[in-house]
């Protein structure tokens, strides 16, 4: 079974970040927060693993010193 | 009013106050009344107490899912259910004005019960009085009211209150079905385990002669109505049930107002359909249960024990499950074949099902009334990517419906020692298939009787002292044998000649073999009757 890979992968990481931060212009509060919840799910249909999304959800809480 | 006229039921003096009984049921209704005919047409005499004179009143259980119908089929029942009731398949889910998903519950031939029938629930109750009454072995006492409960070592002592006089009854055995607002419940201080939605439901019963097809039909956030889901099912007697979400806040007396609900029924059904609006109320709900059913001498079933909400249709199909459980239980115990820790098994096999019921209810409920911001956000994301692709589609939850318990962890299982690839396992139903006997097509389901043995293969001399219906199941039909003439009994029960499989009084797997063995049905047998296995080999050979 694979685990979550916390390593750098990302081929370009600031060009992903101006990505991300671009899909939000123009976009209110609310629309902004159902983009990354449509961005969320395709990306996790995308890994196919809800364990794997369950530790991304970790460590994501985790991150910013939420409880687990 | 309307399709429907209650019948009102004789209130007859009680002449034995004081008495003792092996069997009293709290409540008439759907549950009660099920416990009561299962009982009886195993011999057993039955005391039922109601505080109605009739049977249920406005838009309740409405989906009996095939399981049920199957249990009814036991009762004698069944057949009336399908003939009366709006047989469905298949349920559509709208967002907006676009259909984005849709699923067929049984595409599967070969089955005498289809995956749902509507029928209203007092056509069900009507029928298990009528039923009950023809056993002659239930007494059936309207407007007795429970007012307070002894529940002893020995007996459960209760007082109950009729028009004409207030009396006392004990009973061996105590079954308590009277709903969500339980008497014995509060006279116990028993409290519900769970969550309450913070949502509001308006729910319409209408009349309308529509050409429409029979499915069920569920909306997110419909033109009609803005926000809100909907949710519509025909019934029997061109009678439609309408769901509207209302919200928290919403104020239940205004959205009671005929006019009001008038108009949000015509938005939903478009300008020119004529219809009658039979039965409206607002109802909230909650998705909890005690935290054991059995309680000495007193067993909790159906909504006095469990509650869901009512996307699932997993309420009453729930209960009639209970009912199932408990009934051969209680008869086995009365008649001395088991031992008082068979009816342990109740807690050990029903609480596991009701909390499958709950956990699908819940998130059900949670998709449909999102809790807080982020919820409503990945709801509304799900509805938007499902429009464009069919990996969300079963993300899309309004409702997964009621599919039978399966008892896996049970104690009165005996677990697999063979290899199995698929089949029936211990602790599922029975799955029916089309079979002939003595020339006649039938069902397999209609065979079984008490504990059954399921034998794949030709018909043979079995041993003595298998206290066992032994059914001989054969893909050629000969003489003392089920004719599995379509080959599908044998692909269900991933059966070979020679597979053997044994089934509980309530058609539940006990225990499956590939080859026979009489110790080893004998102990399996003893297993599931919660009796100590080691006078076995002794009894059986």
């Amino acid at each position: 079974m694979s685990t979550l890979d916390t390593s750098p992968r990302l081929d370009d990481p600031d060009g992903l970040f101006e990505a991300l931060v671009e899909a939000h212009r123009d976009l209110d509060a609310d629309a902004s927060r159902r983009l990354d919840a449509r961005l969320v799910l395709l990306l996790a249909n995308h890994i196919g693993s809800v364990a794997i999304v369950r530790e991304a959800i970790a460590a994501a809480r985790a991150a910013a010193g939420e409880k687990p | 009013m309307g399709t429907y006229t209650h019948p009102r039921y004789a209130i007859a003096p009680i002449c034995d106050a004081g008495a003792r009984h092996p069997i009293v049921i709290v409540g008439a209704g759907m549950v009660g009344l099920t416990a009561a005919l299962d009982l009886a047409r195993r011999g057993q005499r039955v005391v039922v107490l109601d505080d109605d004179d009739t049977v249920s009143v406005g838009s309740r259980a409405i989906c009996i899912s095939k399981r049920s119908l199957e249990i009814y089929a036991r009762l004698g029942i069944g057949q009336r259910l399908l003939n009366k009731g709006v047989t469905w398949n298949t349920g559509k889910v709208f967002f907006r004005d676009r259909l984005v998903y849709e699923f067929n519950l049984l595409p599967e031939a070969g089955h005498e019960f289809p995956a749902f029938v509507n029928l209203q629930q007092y056509y069900l109750e009507q029928w298990l009085v009528e039923a009950c009454a023809a056993t002659k072995l239930v007494g059936l006492r309207w407007k007795n009211r429970v007012v307070s409960v002894d529940n002893r070592t020995d007996g459960v002592t209760l007082s109950v209150e009729t028009p004409a006089q207030t009396y006392a009854l004990t009973a061996d055995w105590l079954l308590a079905c009277d709903g969500a607002h339980s008497a014995v419940r509060e006279s116990l201080g028993l409290e519900f385990t769970g969550k309450v939605f913070r949502d509001r439901f308006l729910i319409a019963d209408i009349v309308m002669h529509a050409d429409w097809p029979a499915e069920r039909r569920f909306w997110f956030d419909p033109p009609f109505h803005a926000g809100g889901s909907a949710l519509l099912h025909r019934q029997a007697d061109d009678v439609w049930r309408l769901d509207f979400q209302l919200g928290w806040d919403a104020d239940p007396d205004a959205e009671r107002d005929p006019e009001r609900v008038q108009a949000r029924v015509q938005a939903m059904l478009g300008p020119h359909e004529k219809f009658e609006i039979e039965w409206v109320s607002v109802y909230t709900f909650r998705c909890r249960r005690l935290e054991k059913f059995r309680h000495g001498r007193i067993f909790f079933l159906g909504d006095a024990a469990h509650q869901v909400s009512p996307f699932g249709a997993r309420g009453g199909n729930g209960g009639t499950q209970d009912a199932d459980n408990l009934g051969w239980k209680l008869d086995a115990v009365l008649r001395g074949i088991a031992p008082d820790s068979l009816l342990d098994s109740y807690d050990a096999e029903r609480i596991p099902a009701a909390d499958e019921n709950i956990l699908n209810s819940t998130r059900s409920t949670d998709f449909i009334t999102p809790k807080n911001d982020a919820a409503r956000a990945y709801r509304d994301a799900v509805l938007e990517l499902s429009a464009h692709y069919a990996f969300a589609r079963p993300l899309v939850n309004s409702g997964r419906l009621s599919r039978p318990a399966v008892l896996r962890d049970s104690p009165l299982n005996t677990p697999d020692e063979e290899r199995w690839d698929g089949g029936v396992p211990p602790g599922a139903p029975a799955v029916d298939a089309p079979v002939r006997h003595d020339g006649k097509d039938g069902w397999l389901l209609h065979h079984l009787e008490g504990f059954s043995l399921l034998l794949f293969g030709a018909p043979r001399e079995l041993p003595r002292g298998l206290d066992v219906r032994a059914i001989f199941v054969s893909p050629t039909g000969e003489a003392g044998a089920l004719h599995d003439y379509t080959g599908l009994a044998a692909t269900r029960y991933a059966a070979a000649p020679g597979t053997v499989i044994l089934l509980r009084p309530d058609q539940h797997v006990a225990a499956r073999w590939r080859r026979f063995d009489p110790v080893a049905i004998e102990h399996a047998r003893q297993n599931a009757l919660a009796l100590p296995t080691a006078m076995a080999k002794r009894m059986v050979g």
